[in-house]
């Protein structure tokens, strides 16, 4: 019951030397698990560096972690490489942004109006199985090759699974704590203002987190499709002119972007959902 | 606040209620007719899926009657007009502080003045809830929550409490001295409550009139005045009339559930 809180690295003041044991191996092992993390990526590159070094398999195709360092390097010395990143990253965060604004708006009037819900739920459904890859060939007739049409990709990928991610969060909020509203006479935006939307943030915070992932298969996809620039536009690019160098340094910068724009959702989630 | 007017604060005027759902009509309650007098505590008891919770949203005024009428002072009622309600469990909002918790009805019906804020919180003062205002409700015990619970209810100043069971989500120990607590404060306050339960034995422990009501449609079957007075709820289950309330409403309870 009197469970200290962990994590915080409390000072050993008055413990038991049982309870200083249990908190020396976990100490241990967390740092077990660092090191673990830490060796698996360094043994994974390490075993291509070597597998291309001895060419057991032509660096041409695989390419390598030093050539890929070389192709880094080279793009961020012509000055491409930020370009690219900054026109990816534009396009990744303003269809995340406007699918998640767009989502919970949805979101939002369908809990508000059931009789809207029942009307478009076909709809949602339809679109939701849709891919929405194959609107592609509309999109470039209507947008154009530059990155509107790219935003307007990711925005459709995030934002039906955002509304109903959201909707699924508002309509699950608690049959009871509405009717004790109901019954200090609380009208329809008050229960939205003091209930459904307070008691949604963790499923916000959720789909916030699937928005990134979807985000990044938008722009990139989008990028495949129809584009003069970007990671994507570098992908393919490398693809089609035997390039695996290039092919492989865009993929890893976006490994590390993805990974960034994550670990800030989860910062957004430890600071928005505290209680 | 003192009214004057001889009229009971709630009356069910041969009231019958149906619900309709798409396999078809139930009637929940038939020629229901009981009233409750100022300052009078009222336990109902029944048979399970009697409608007991029907009869506290109609006089909460969240379901309308089919039929007849249910007043408060004379007037129909009206949702969120003088009625507390209280839920089985307390529903206090895990986002906000205890204290953010008890001034909500205040928020809600827009009398979230410093005044009314100041009354409530004192209230919250004067029955110990002092020192956790401030605490999310996560960190009060069970018993503490529900009394919480009772002082939110109380924050809008109800003319007519209305309580859910409000102690069956809790353990027996726990549940007997809230059961005291609640009764003591609802006292204290000169309320007027209205308690369904299925307890027998919680209901004479705190009611000056317990109502039985039949099995579906609900319908008054008896009214007993306990003649207990004031007495707290743990005296009176020493008391040797309890046992014999006990037997009496048992029988009945029975003997219309199962025509």
């Amino acid at each position: 019951m009197k469970n200290k809180t962990d994590g915080a690295g409390v000072p050993a003041a008055a413990c038991s030397p049982e309870h200083a044991l249990y908190l020396k191996k976990r100490r241990r092992e967390g740092l077990l698990v660092q090191i673990a993390r830490f060796s698996l990526l360094v043994a994974l590159f390490g075993a291509w560096e070597l597998v291309a070094a001895v060419k057991l398999v032509d660096p041409f195709i695989i390419s390598s972690p030093s050539r890929i360092a070389v192709q880094i390097a080279a793009l961020a010395a012509d000055g491409s490489l930020f370009y690219h990143i900054g026109v990816t990253l534009w396009e990744t965060l303003a269809g995340f942004a406007i699918a998640v604004a767009l989502g919970t708006g949805t979101a939002l009037l369908l809990w508000w109006s059931e009789r809207l819900r029942r009307v478009l739920e076909p709809y949602i459904v339809v679109l939701n199985s849709l891919p929405k890859i194959a609107l592609g060939p509309v999109i470039i007739i209507w947008f154009g090759t530059g990155s509107a049409a790219i935003v307007f990709i990711t925005v459709l990928i995030g934002v039906i699974i955002a509304t109903m991610q959201m909707l699924g969060g508002f309509l699950a909020t608690d049959k009871n704590k509405i009717l004790l509203l109901r019954s200090m006479g609380a009208n329809k935006r008050q229960i939205l203002q003091k209930l459904v939307l307070p008691s949604a943030l963790p499923q916000f915070v959720g789909m916030l987190k699937i928005c990134v992932g979807m985000a990044w298969i938008g722009s990139i996809m989008g990028e495949y499709i129809v584009s003069k620039a970007g990671l994507g536009y570098l992908i393919v690019y490398g693809g089609q002119v035997f390039k695996l160098d290039l092919v492989m340094a865009a993929t890893v910068i976006l490994c590390a972007l993805a990974a960034g724009m994550y670990a800030l959702v989860a910062l957004a989630e430890r600071l928005l959902v505290r209680r | 606040m003192q009214t004057q007017t001889r009229a009971p604060v709630l009356e069910f005027d041969d009231v019958r209620l149906t619900y309709h759902t798409a396999a078809g009509e139930t009637t929940a309650a038939e020629h229901l007719t009981f009233s409750v007098g100022a300052g009078e505590f009222i336990a109902v008891i029944g048979p399970s899926g009697c409608g007991k919770t029907t009869l506290l949203s109609l006089a909460a005024g969240l379901l309308a009657p089919s039929a007849g009428q249910v007043r408060m002072h004379g007037a129909p009622v009206r949702c969120g007009r003088g009625v507390g309600y209280m839920l089985q469990k307390d529903e206090l909002f895990p986002w906000r502080t205890v204290e953010e918790n008890i001034v909500l009805p205040l928020e809600i019906a827009g009398q979230n003045t410093p005044q009314q804020r100041k009354r409530a919180l004192e209230l919250a003062e004067k029955y110990g809830l002092g020192g956790f205002l401030k605490h999310g409700p996560d960190q009060l015990s069970g018993g503490m929550r529900q009394r919480a619970a009772l002082i939110r209810t109380l924050a809008a100043r109800p003319q007519l409490l209305l309580l859910d069971e409000p102690f069956s989500a809790l353990d027996y120990q726990t549940r007997l001295s809230v059961c005291d607590d609640v009764y003591n404060i609802i006292r204290a306050e000169n309320k007027t409550a209205l308690l369904v339960t299925h307890d027998i034995s919680e209901a004479i422990s705190v009611a000056d009139r317990v109502l039985v009501l039949t099995a579906r449609p609900a319908r008054v079957a008896a009214a007993h005045a306990l003649g207990f007075g004031r007495a707290v709820p743990l005296e009176r289950r020493k008391d040797a009339r309890f046992a014999r309330w006990f037997d009496v409403l048992w029988q009945e309870l029975n003997g219309k559930a199962a025509p």
